[in-house]
């Protein structure tokens, strides 16, 4: 089969960028495999893991389902460039100091879907992340780091810092806990 | 005579106090940045689909569309014309048979002339572009020449012919074992209560996030760089070397990042081995990515078991004797399959005193992908069976389900009856934790209808006692090289694959030479550069990994400070390192920088380098199987599960998990943490809906035995809104044998999970649920089989008649025994077969094996 190619324009993470590619790539290939932009991860290719979510004009979208010629002139952006400066993003912070991301695979996707809920909702409860997540599956953490990190990020962007708790860093002690 | 293999051993390092206690600890038993943490949030940790080469090729594996056939032809007549083939390969071109254990070296890199179930490799293209080699891979016309299949483990035993691999115990029975630990009979006549049950676990996968990618690199001479998404790279170079036919040295084997591993890739592939021969082959990179549907084809995942447990009790709780029966439904190649079918008895010793103990086990053959190691390898499927039917018992003899567990706990150091020697036992307060967290006292039994607890318990090794293949060597190597900067290389084979093992062994350097995380570079699993650890199962890495870098780092400690101890005229025994200084510990203010201290050292010793190494202990027993069990030591946990269920439908929901884990010391409680918050998750998945399914086509689409459901979609497992929250507590009880004290957490505390759940479901409705996962409609059948008068469960059908063998004898410590079996005449014969270096270690072996039983060659 012979592949038609196109050109198209973008401005990832900032940056005007212009690749050519197989034109039924999608936003994910291109992002990896043009843009050398491998931290987009992909985990089924079929929009079933969350793990390839990216940001497009800021709403989260699974870059495995769009195709790249349908994004001209979008803004779109990954991971990579979450990070101002040398500076983390405080939700990159938190997931690091919390240990919300283990294997680090789905991280990337779970960070940009996070950034695109605290755009929104700055203050969200906590049923309104897990919700807000409900489409990015981690095998490793069991969730819970990443709400607490996701919590975190929110209180410091806020400017309304609420650090979590002792035993989010060391465990409950059973004297102090309650059914 | 003495044992060769104990004169041997280095010497254990000295883990109760391995830093000076003048000073306070700044990473161990802290919650610090984990080291790869930054990387991990940036998106620059590089896993193996990451990396890109010049002129790299894409290789695509072609794989079996029926579940067991003769390979009649293979043609790529059409798959050449397709724009960018550069190539094809079938398994003719590697010939050598391989597998991760050296019993059962049955796999090929590509099928010779049979496949053995739908996903077997068949063939390989490669070409140009991915696009390239997937369309390639579409048009190779593979024609089969069909043969019965066997679906499960009944149709295995029914059916010796025609056999899936012409070796095993017998037929389609690849393994039967047979084990009686002391007095059983008299046991069980002991008794005053006998509880029978038969319990069912399903089958399911690992799931990791990261789809298996390998990508090969041809170096100068013939030299092979594989970089792979492996957890055990020793292994896939030992594998490598022997398919490929090349001495080990001109291959390098590293292991990326994994992302996610939970046992799934622990064997060597053959994905890595194709990738390495056609890189070989064509003088160019090649790249294979595998996608979701294949990664359910190379599985290892949970094996299915089906399970028979008698238990004899005393009135006052006490057990007498146990009686296991396991079958395995093993898919369709070895794998670890013989120790996991070991492992479904091994570890039910562990957690209570058990006098006398039978365990038989069987794995059969099925034409299914091969099942494997999964977080907890082979044992949750017995915990399951046991700790439900503890709850049984507790009902029946009237005692509380925690004052059944309390009464009858293992004493820490106590050999077991089948011979493991145990190290702390932190069980005792991991129940006190979750029983006083849970309110368990005030509310078991309490609650109203559709409310209910479950308690449950588990215990885990913290590495393998034995490697996998027989050798002399140490299981875990840490080479450090220090400097003028005053940085630190530290050298290490162990594998990262999410659970923080980079972070444990730098923090542990880092503790005892005083320094910064920062001051130490890692240079981990990289066959080439980095001393050998056997990878990231077992639980090891925490354990042995973490010894070997406290024995390097005590030894560097020492050297630098002789060197400045020489230099001031201070006995080196006073200096202390901390806080990236080296200061007299009775004149703590004239210290040196930790640079200074090197400098000192360097100019002293010339190139400063310490090595340090594990090897574990060696296990009291000495029977046929004795090497599957053992241990350094053992983590506990303690879990209580609060579920709520909807009587008119059956659905029910976990609303909380109260989990104490007895780590001895946290390296990092917040990776720990994460461990066993990871573990409790993984654990509902597979109590509550993760299936690894199969269904047969209609008869006019073949009939042919297909996976259900290869897919994220179709496979369920948790997401956000499923999972309850967790309360969890770190019992803290060092380990003599754990650098620190540390304990293993990535596998333990998955164990008491599916069954805490099950007995939570009998304390809200009534109803046992004797199998995973449980289902919303068997809680259903259940209750109606209750409210129509009969008992109120649902389970499997009733456990096979089974031969499982002779039984070996083994006389327990109790009875005075010395560790072998009163009847095996066999193991001393054996032990001389074995190579200086391993069984099948090289290809002359392996080629020896393949031409006496393995393939069926024309």
């Amino acid at each position: 089969m012979k592949h038609h190619w196109t050109t198209t324009a973008f401005e990832i993470n900032d940056e005007t960028i212009t690749v050519s590619y197989p034109t039924h790539h999608t936003l994910l290939e291109v992002l990896r495999e043009q843009c050398q932009l491998t931290g987009t991860k992909h985990g089924c290719e079929l929009g079933e893991c969350g793990t390839c979510a990216v940001l497009v004009d800021g709403e989260a979208v699974l870059s495995c389902l769009v195709l790249a010629a349908d994004l001209e002139g979008r803004k779109i952006e990954t991971v990579e460039g979450m990070q101002q400066a040398n500076n983390l993003h405080p939700l990159q912070e938190a997931f690091a100091d919390l240990g919300a991301a283990q294997c680090g695979y789905c991280t990337p996707g779970i960070l940009l879907t996070a950034r695109a809920l605290l755009d929104e909702q700055p203050d969200p409860s906590r049923q309104e992340i897990s919700e807000a997540l409900s489409g990015n599956l981690c095998r490793c953490t069991g969730y819970h780091k990443i709400l607490e990190a996701v919590e975190w990020a929110a209180s410091k962007l806020r400017h309304d810092e609420v650090a979590p708790g002792d035993e989010v860093f060391y465990g409950s002690k059973p004297e102090n806990s309650s059914g | 005579m003495a044992d060769p293999i104990q004169e041997s051993r280095p010497e254990a390092p000295n883990s109760e106090t391995p830093t000076n206690p003048a000073v306070e600890r700044r990473y161990i038993s802290k919650p610090f940045r984990r080291v790869d943490g930054r990387a991990k949030v940036t998106g620059v940790t590089r896993f193996a689909d990451d990396l890109q080469f010049p002129r790299m090729c894409y290789a695509r594996l072609v794989r079996s569309s029926v579940p067991h056939a003769m390979i009649a032809n293979i043609d790529f007549t059409q798959a050449s014309k397709v724009e960018g083939f550069l190539g094809s390969l079938t398994g003719e071109a590697l010939p050598v048979p391989f597998g991760i254990l050296p019993v059962s070296q049955d796999e090929h890199a590509l099928c010779i002339d049979r496949v053995r179930f739908v996903g077997d490799a068949v063939a390989a293209v490669v070409a140009t572009t991915d696009d390239a080699a997937y369309e390639s891979a579409l048009e190779v016309k593979v024609d089969y020449e069909p043969l019965t299949t066997i679906a499960s483990v009944e149709e295995a035993l029914e059916t010796p012919e025609p056999r899936i691999h012409d070796y095993g115990d017998e037929g389609n029975i690849h393994k039967k074992v047979s084990m009686r630990f002391g007095d059983v009979d008299r046991g069980f006549a002991e008794a005053d209560l006998i509880l029978e049950d038969t319990v069912y676990y399903s089958g399911n996968t690992h799931l990791p996030m990261e789809q298996h990618a390998v990508v090969a690199v041809p170096e100068d001479d013939d030299r092979v760089t594989i970089y792979s998404s492996t957890q055990t790279p020793h292994y896939v170079h030992r594998a490598a070397a022997s398919v490929l036919g090349l001495e080990a040295s001109r291959i390098r084997v590293v292991a990326c990042p994994n992302g996610g591993g939970f046992g799934g890739k622990s064997d060597p592939f053959n994905h890595e081995i194709v990738a390495a021969k056609l890189a070989l082959d064509l003088g160019r990179p090649v790249k294979i990515s595998l996608d979701r549907e294949e990664v359910f084809y190379c599985h290892r995942g949970r094996h299915p078991v089906h399970m028979k447990i008698r238990t004899g009790f005393r009135k006052d709780g006490s057990m007498t004797a146990q009686h296991l029966q396991t079958t395995l439904d093993g898919g369709a190649y070895g794998s670890y399959g013989v120790a996991s079918t070991y492992y479904t008895g091994a570890l039910e010793t562990t957690t209570y005193k058990l006098p006398t103990y039978h365990f038989e086990g069987v794995r059969c053959f099925t034409n299914k992908p091969p099942c494997g190691p999964k977080r907890g390898h082979g044992t949750p499927q017995p915990r399951f069976a046991f700790e439900t039917h503890l709850d049984k018992a507790a009902e029946k003899l009237g005692i509380d389900p925690a004052d059944l567990r309390l009464g009858n706990l293992a004493e820490p150091d106590s050999i077991t009856a089948n011979w493991l020697q145990l190290g702390t036992v932190g069980l005792r307060r991991c129940i006190e934790a979750v029983v006083e967290g849970s309110g368990w006292r005030e509310r078991y039994g309490k609650l109203p209808y559709g409310r209910g607890l479950g308690l449950a318990c588990g215990a885990y090794m913290c590495g393998a006692g034995l490697p996998i293949y027989w050798n002399h060597m140490p299981q875990s190597g840490v080479q450090l090289k220090l400097d003028r900067s005053g940085g630190i290389a530290l050298f290490c084979g162990e594998t990262e694959i999410g659970q923080g093992s980079d972070s444990v062994i730098a923090a542990i350097t880092a503790e005892i030479l005083g320094v910064d995380l920062e001051d130490i570079r890692l240079c981990v699993a990289d066959t080439d550069l980095t001393p050998v650890d056997l990878g990231s199962y077992s639980s090891r890495v925490t354990l042995m990994a973490g010894n070997a870098a406290v024995q390097a780092a005590e030894r560097a400690r020492d050297l630098i400070a002789k060197a400045v101890g020489e230099r001031f005229e201070i006995p080196p025994e006073r200096l202390v390192f901390s806080n990236r200084q080296v200061f007299d510990v009775e004149d703590p203010d004239s210290s040196i920088s930790f640079q200074e201290a090197m400098i000192i050292a360097e100019a002293r010793f010339g190139t400063l380098g310490t090595v340090g190494s594990y090897t574990p202990p060696r296990s009291p027993g000495r029977y046929r199987g004795a090497g599957v069990g053992p241990s350094p030591t053992y983590s506990y946990t303690a879990a209580v599960i609060e579920v709520e269920v909807d009587p008119e439908t059956g659905l029910y929901q976990p609303i909380h998990v109260w989990v104490a884990h007895d780590i001895g010391t946290s390296i990092n409680p917040v990776l720990v943490l994460g461990q066993v918050e990871g573990s409790v998750y993984m654990g509902l998945g597979e109590a509550m809906m993760e299936e690894q399914a199969f269904r047969r086509l209609p008869a006019h689409l073949s009939n042919a035995l297909v996976h259900k459901m290869p897919s994220i979609l179709e496979y369920k497992s948790p997401t956000f809104l499923d999972m309850p929250p967790v309360t969890t507590y770190l019992i803290e009880e060092p380990d003599p044998k754990g650098p620190f004290g540390a304990k293993e957490v990535g596998q333990g505390p998955l164990l008491p999970v599916p069954p805490a759940l099950a007995n939570a479901i009998y304390d809200a409705v009534g109803v046992r649920i004797d199998q995973v996962p449980i289902e919303p409609s068997m809680v259903l059948k259940a209750l109606a089989a209750k409210a129509s008068g009969e008992i109120g469960r649902y389970g499997p059908p009733p456990f096979p008649e089974i031969d499982f063998g002779p039984t070996l004898l083994v006389p327990t410590p109790e009875e005075g025994g010395d560790g072998t079996a009163t009847n095996d005449f066999s193991s001393k014969k054996k032990s001389k077969m074995r190579g200086a270096t391993g069984t099948m270690s090289s290809r002359k072996d392996a080629l020896k094996s393949k031409g006496s039983s393995l393939t069926t060659e024309n």
